[in-house]
């Protein structure tokens, strides 16, 4: 689906990308620690989290994530605001919170990037 | 000049321990340099991922380093060359969820144990030496499709 309607299942507020809405999604990952996010994250998908420094466009960049959704309420620092324009990285900051926010791309048909991980530590 | 021997490229950065607000620089760069070389996007990512583990590293738990950053025919290498306190025991720090990290590097989403083992599982090769009260070095290859 399209970035605008990610935007729109979410009541999302679009913080950077006003012009990355026509980006196509497929998959995303959530998490809050960014080890696991570069650990199992795949290029192209969204980003679920509630982390909002500079840390998580950083990340998101070395990815290739399409685009980062902050969910419950959290709102950016200036700096990662700054740092995601430069870096054409879209942020998308909804009031739900994370389980609400994977839910509702779910039943819309964005899937995880993996379903499952394949070792019992969590390793690839 | 042995043509075979010739690096494609090399670079070298500096990362400064304790900049917090800097962290992740080098290998933003890293990964622009790959990518302007033309290295296929599943690779450039790799480097990506494990000089920015290696980049979040040094800034929590060294004083300095130095980034070498080298594309030769078949490989990407980057070393990463710190001074700082060094690990005592590397085994134990390569564990999955062992971690001395305290609350700021928490709050940057990283200090879970997790940084040596993802580096070690991007890379084609890993090596990881150390010494107390001088530094660590860490030596990642990551192979590219030889033309
Ligand atoms: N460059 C380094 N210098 C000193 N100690 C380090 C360095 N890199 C890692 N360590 C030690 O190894 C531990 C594990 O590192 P890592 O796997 O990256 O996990 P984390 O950074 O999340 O703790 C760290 O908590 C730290 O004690
Ligand atoms: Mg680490």
């Amino acid at each position: 689906m399209k970035l605008s309607e990610v935007r729109d299942i979410l009541d999302a507020e679009i913080i950077v990308g006003e012009d990355s809405l026509d980006l196509e999604v497929q998959t995303a990952f959530g998490a809050d620690l960014m080890s696991d996010v570069l650990a199992f994250a795949k290029a192209g998908s969204l980003l679920l989290t509630g982390l909002t420094n500079t840390q998580v466009i950083r990340t998101a960049n070395v990815l290739d994530i399409a685009a980062i959704i902050l969910v419950r309420g959290k709102k950016p620092s200036s700096e990662t605001i700054t740092l995601a324009s430069e870096l054409k990285i879209p942020i998308l900051a909804t009031k739900y919170i994370l389980f609400e926010t994977a839910g509702r791309l779910y039943m819309k048909g964005i899937v995880g990037c993996l379903p499952k991980v394949e070792t019992t530590s969590g390793r690839n | 000049m042995g043509e075979t021997k010739a690096n494609l490229y090399s670079e070298s950065f500096q990362i400064e321990g304790g900049n917090f607000n800097s962290a992740g620089i080098v290998s933003t760069s890293i990964k622009s340099i790959l990518k302007k070389l033309g290295i296929p996007g599943d690779i450039v990512r790799k480097a990506a991922i494990v000089s920015y583990e290696a980049e979040i590293n040094v800034v929590s738990y060294a004083k300095k380093a130095v980034v070498n950053l080298t594309v030769k025919p078949g490989a990407v290498l980057i070393d990463v060359i710190d001074e700082g306190q060094g690990i005592p025991n590397i085994d134990l720090a390569m564990q999955e969820g062992y971690s001395t990290a305290d609350h700021r590097i928490r709050e940057m989403g990283f200090g879970a144990g997790m940084g040596l083992c993802n580096i070690k599982n991007y890379s084609d090769d890993f090596h990881i030496a150390s010494e107390v009260g001088k530094g660590t070095h860490l030596k990642m290859t990551i192979q590219t499709p030889s033309t």
